[in-house]
């Protein structure tokens, strides 16, 4: 039986510590880590939560990333629920084993705590390790602040392992930002969170030796291609299983999470769409630009797989100009998320006029005042009729300007 | 909204300070945000941790701010760090030094005819005779507490005591006196 960890009702926490504590309420089996800056407390913290007492859990060391989502493969497939955290480089080293996971429907829980890839080697927030993820068949669900890491990696484990789900599921937050940013948060007791998210129920566990399974088979062409779409599937058919679990979730806590969220966007001319802590800011900058009369609103990607492409179109459907905010490197390419909001946007009749910003990387600085300029910029293309700058542009960058393509399309 | 903005080098407290007000602001039932900017980590590094306390929850994430409060708890770090980055007419600076007010001000340019709003003591000196080493953080909140009335010193050492609980009693009790030195002593 578990020590009792004291709670307060509030709590001071940064995103690192309440992600921890959301493995510990979840009651987590096997956490097998390589830890990474910034996603190194998480699984720190876990360890010391086993080797205190305050959790009947096994902690594995392991000699890499690789290794330590191999440890996690074998720990779900044997029954358990399984949970690590990494970061940046790590999640590199990982992806190759992110693929195993998802094609053996395996329920792991990873918080990435999002970091910029090398080279050059930079500690700082941005959303390159999270865009490796995009096309590795886990779930991703983006946390904009401290609580939010820790309301949503309780969601995780019940959504990963619901039955009809039975997909890894990934949390992210934003290195530094939110990993390292104390903030009021409020936790759940231990008795509520564990109600919440309730046993876990294996499937097919490799411990249950009067029923022997095979994990990780071998399919050629002929049978290939549908598991793969049958996992695809299962991605595309979790959105009603996630949305039910925000709605639980909201009735326990009152706290309210969308697939899509938006802001300000009732009446809204102008938008930005984006991810991360960048959501948060870019909020206020909405509210303030108020008094100048321009009406600008925020649409924040909450689950970025499955992508909410029909929740994107509705939320920007009456727009008259949408900019697009990509924090990981585009490497040649318009961002991916500009991509992929672009693609929702063109099967919209009233197809609003799309720009692309790059911002943000290696933890580069993101204002309120810059948001207030991406947003008084849009709404010159509003006015113009069509896109007055270039499509693709970046924010906060030093040296001359830089930016590609244009289109007088209105 | 209150900002502060913490001048300290790695290892001297800040984060811990900074984190340490937020815990104790959140008592009152404001919202806080604590964080710092590290460089490469190093012991000695200098490094900026900052505050946000408001009335409703922190929306902003940007690292700029402009400081309502700029602590420096290094003293050489006032002279070699640009500890007025980013001010208004309203930042009040509290420094730790040895040195007169008059002296201090006639090493940093930047704070000429600002005089009113600079407050200055020793927080190193403060922290060696109170805890025994240098530990300038905890002099720094008294100071703190004296310069911005935020709270009654009493209240905060009442909530600074269930902060720093995990510590022994003998580190309590020096860590108040700290502050106590302090809120006693910054001018």
């Amino acid at each position: 039986m578990a020590e009792k960890f004291d709670l307060n009702e509030r709590e001071v926490w940064d995103g690192n510590y309440a992600a921890s504590q959301a493995l510990r309420q979840a009651d987590v089996d096997v956490v097998a880590a390589y830890p990474i800056t910034p996603s190194t407390p998480i699984v720190e913290n876990y360890g010391s939560y086993v080797a205190n007492g305050y959790i009947d859990g096994e902690f594995i060391m392991v000699e890499s990333e690789h290794a330590a989502m191999s440890g996690c493969i074998g720990a779900s497939a044997a029954g358990g629920r399984v949970a690590t955290a990494t970061s940046s480089q790590g999640f590199a080293l990982m992806a190759e084993v992110l693929y195993q996971a998802s094609g053996m429907r395996l329920p792991i829980v990873l918080n990435v705590v999002n970091r910029a890839l090398a080279s050059p080697l930079n500690v700082s927030g941005d959303h390159s390790d999270m865009y490796l993820g995009r096309d590795s068949g886990w779930i991703q669900m983006d946390a904009f602040n401290a609580q939010e890491a820790y309301d949503l990696t309780l969601c995780a484990f019940k959504i990963g392992e619901n039955h009809s789900v039975r997909l890894p599921v990934m949390v992210h937050q934003d290195g530094f930002t939110t990993s390292h940013t104390a903030q009021n948060t409020y936790p759940l007791t231990d008795e509520a969170a564990a109600k919440f998210v309730g046993k876990i129920v294996p499937v097919d566990d490799m411990l249950d030796f009067s029923r022997p399974v095979t994990y990780g088979a071998q399919t050629e062409s002929d049978w290939h291609f549908e598991h793969k779409i049958k996992q695809h599937k299962a991605i595309m058919d979790s959105r009603p299983v996630i949305d039910e679990v925000y709605a639980e979730f909201e009735k326990l806590t009152g706290r309210e999470y969308k697939r899509v969220e938006s802001y300000n966007m009732e009446d809204a001319d102008v938008a930005i769409v984006a991810l991360g802590t960048t959501v948060e800011t870019a909020r206020i900058a909405a509210e303030e630009l108020k008094s100048e009369g321009i009406k600008a609103g925020i649409v924040a990607i909450r689950c970025f797989r499955p992508f909410p492409f029909d929740q994107v179109r509705e939320a920007l459907k009456n727009v008259k100009c949408v900019s697009v905010l990509d924090r990981s490197s585009p490497a040649g390419a318009m961002g991916a998320f500009f991509n992929e909001v672009s693609a929702a946007l063109y099967t919209t009749a009233s197809r609003p006029l799309v720009t692309n910003f790059i911002y943000g990387l290696g933890g580069r600085d993101f204002s309120i005042e810059e948001a207030k300029r991406i947003f008084k910029e849009q709404q010159a293309h509003a006015d113009a009729g069509h896109i007055t700058t270039d499509i693709q542009q970046f924010s906060g960058l030093r040296g001359p300007y830089l930016g590609f393509f244009q289109t007088k399309r209105g | 909204m209150t900002e502060i903005r913490w001048h300290s080098r790695a290892g001297q407290g800040a984060v811990s300070g900074a984190k340490g007000l937020g815990d104790v602001v959140a008592t009152t039932g404001k919202e806080v945000q604590a964080f710092a900017l590290y460089g490469s980590a190093k012991r000695g590094a200098a490094l900026r941790a900052y505050n946000r306390i408001d009335d409703k929850p922190i929306l902003n994430h940007a690292k700029f701010m402009n400081p309502d409060y700029v602590l420096v708890i290094d003293p050489a770090l006032a002279f070699t760090d640009n500890i007025t980055v980013n001010e208004d007419e309203k930042t009040k600076y509290i420094i730790t030094t040895h040195l007169s007010k008059e002296e201090l001000i006639a090493g940093i340019p930047e704070l000429e005819g600002k005089e009113e709003r600079v407050y200055i003591l020793d927080c190193v000196q403060i922290s060696l005779d109170t805890i025994g080493r240098s530990m300038p953080n905890a002099p720094m909140l008294g100071a703190l507490v004296k310069i911005s009335g935020m709270f009654e010193l009493d209240y905060f050492l009442e909530n600074m005591k269930r902060v720093l609980s995990k510590f022994p009693q003998k580190i309590i009790d020096a860590n108040m006196d700290a502050i106590n030195r302090a809120y006693n002593e910054v001018k």
